[in-house]
């Protein structure tokens, strides 16, 4: 398998990561998150970060600042070597981390499209969330709506286009309701008209449905245009953490 | 035996080496550079064959069961390494214990079904029809968890964006690897299958063949092929579906992240 140097710190022994001291985490009622220090491999050494609650917040920076890797932190898709993540207070490293994920959803920078017609796709979502019961076809083409995808649900989904097959991964994880929605870059391969659309669904179902949306972005236009807070990551570390552009 | 079987005398049988000689003639001529490996080939065959009739015409002659199982659990731990080593990828030490676990319950179960229940055999370890059962079970066995070790990390690797995206989604890793399981499954059980297909048209199998030259009808011999090919398929899907179900947690760890092989 393909060394991947993120899993490295799920096997004990191995130095691959570089210990640091690290400040205590200081519970906060009011904010989401708290990354209090997280080492990730020299890619990630952040002392202290909240996230605030409700909020679209853009973790900003350029390609290889760690910003992936943030989100997959939060996610419980890695773990961080030494520190802690918080959500509403309580530690992640205690939760069970597929219960975590089934809150905390996220979307890959790829999109994910199943072999299948768009319906099956969206039904997938539901099955991976442990949910027994589909949702009738009403109710799938009003996440479709609320994703500006107006395809018919019968449509075979590898037909779809790039910024289509986005949008229906971003439908899909609407369906499953989530309290926060973290988007890793979801627009990286699509034109700029098609990566705005995007984003601004996804803000749209955050602020109508009161969502955290934590969402990574290399883009200035766009963290200046939706960002209400803004973590701007370089080399490894927080560089600049605070309110964004207009909200 | 109802038929006097045909000795090869040791000048027939030296004679016989021709066609290993016409093979290193072949690829040292067209300077393939091949003749090491073929000439260490033919002789490991020579000389395990050798010692195996020895062994085999000791075991037979003693008849006591304990050295029919020791025989057994023998050609299970050289199937267990076989394994490893055939795989190229590199297998974590939870994987390897998964492998062996699987072929061991799952070829002993087929054989003792086969010898108790199939041919009721009496007494159950008669080492003459034993150990070539068992040698079939095991070496086919072998053959399709080598296949769906590969099978498997294969997938996990190419469908690594796929399975982290189904994870994402807050999948059980069971759910997010369901596809990738099946198809290694299937892809590890297709040989013996596909070999179904083909016997008796295409090719004679082994044991068919072997009990047809000392002098068996071949309506009995067909009897043991037909059993024997069910116990085959019944021995690879059970020791590959064992693997399968285990096998992918060796991918996970406890916090249900992927981790690597490597």
């Amino acid at each position: 398998m393909a060394a991947m140097p993120h899993e490295e710190g799920v096997q004990p022994g191995k130095e691959v990561f570089r210990q640091k001291h690290w400040g205590r985490a200081v519970m906060d009622e009011h904010k989401l998150y708290q990354l209090n220090g997280v080492v990730y491999k020299d890619i990630l050494d952040i002392p202290e970060l909240d996230i605030p609650e409700n909020k679209v917040t853009c973790i900003y920076g350029e390609s290889g600042a760690g910003k992936s890797t943030l989100l997959r932190l939060l996610n419980h898709l890695l773990s961080p070597d030494s520190g802690s993540i918080s959500l509403r207070g309580v530690d992640i490293s205690g939760m069970d981390p597929i219960e975590l994920r089934r809150r905390v959803l996220m979307l890959p920078q790829n999109p994910l499209v199943y072999p299948g017609s768009i319906r099956d796709n969206l039904n997938i979502g539901i099955r991976f969330s442990g949910r027994k019961h589909c949702p009738g076809d009403h109710a799938l083409k009003e996440v479709l709506d609320t994703s500006s995808l107006n395809k018919p649900l019968d449509t075979d989904a590898k037909t779809l286009s790039g910024g289509e097959k986005q949008r229906l991964a971003l439908a899909r994880l609407f369906l499953l309701d989530p309290e926060v929605l973290l988007l890793d870059e979801p627009s990286a391969s699509l034109d700029g008209a098609t990566e705005r659309t995007v984003i601004a669904n996804a803000v749209t179902y955050a602020k109508e449905q009161r969502k955290s949306l934590i969402m990574v972005s290399h883009a200035q236009h766009l963290v200046d245009e939706f960002g209400e807070a803004v973590v701007e990551l370089a080399r490894g570390t927080v560089s600049r953490s605070g309110k964004g552009g207009s909200p | 035996m109802n038929g006097q079987v045909e000795q090869i005398g040791l000048w027939q049988m030296v004679s016989a080496y021709i066609f290993v000689l016409f093979l290193l003639f072949i690829v040292r001529r067209r300077k393939i550079g091949r003749e090491k490996e073929i000439t260490i080939a033919a002789l490991r065959m020579t000389l395990q064959l050798v010692l195996v009739g020895y062994v085999l015409v000791f075991v037979f002659d003693l008849r006591h069961p304990g050295l029919t199982v020791l025989y057994i659990a023998a050609m299970l731990v050289f199937a267990v390494f076989n394994i490893f080593r055939r795989v190229k990828t590199r297998l974590n030490r939870q994987l390897k214990l998964i492998i062996a676990g699987s072929i061991g319950f799952g070829a002993l179960v087929s054989l003792i079904y086969f010898i108790l229940v199939v041919i009721m055999l009496d007494p159950w370890y008669e080492p003459r029809y034993v150990i070539p059962i068992a040698g079939m079970i095991v070496g086919n066995s072998m053959t399709g968890i080598s296949l769906g070790v590969k099978h498997l990390a294969d997938g996990m690797k190419q469908q690594r964006e796929h399975i982290e995206g189904a994870l994402m989604m807050g999948a059980q890793p069971k759910e997010a690897v369901r596809d990738i399981v099946n198809s290694a499954f299937d892809s590890a059980t297709l040989p013996t299958i596909n070999s179904m297909v083909g016997m008796g048209i295409v090719f004679l199998p082994g044991m068919m063949t072997g009990q047809i030259l000392s002098g068996v009808s071949p309506l009995t011999a067909i009897n043991y092929q037909i059993a024997i090919m069910l116990g085959i398929l019944g021995s690879v899907s059970l020791c590959v579906i064992v693997f399968v179900i285990f096998g992918y947690r060796a991918f996970f760890n406890k916090r249900a992240q992927l981790v690597s092989m490597e």
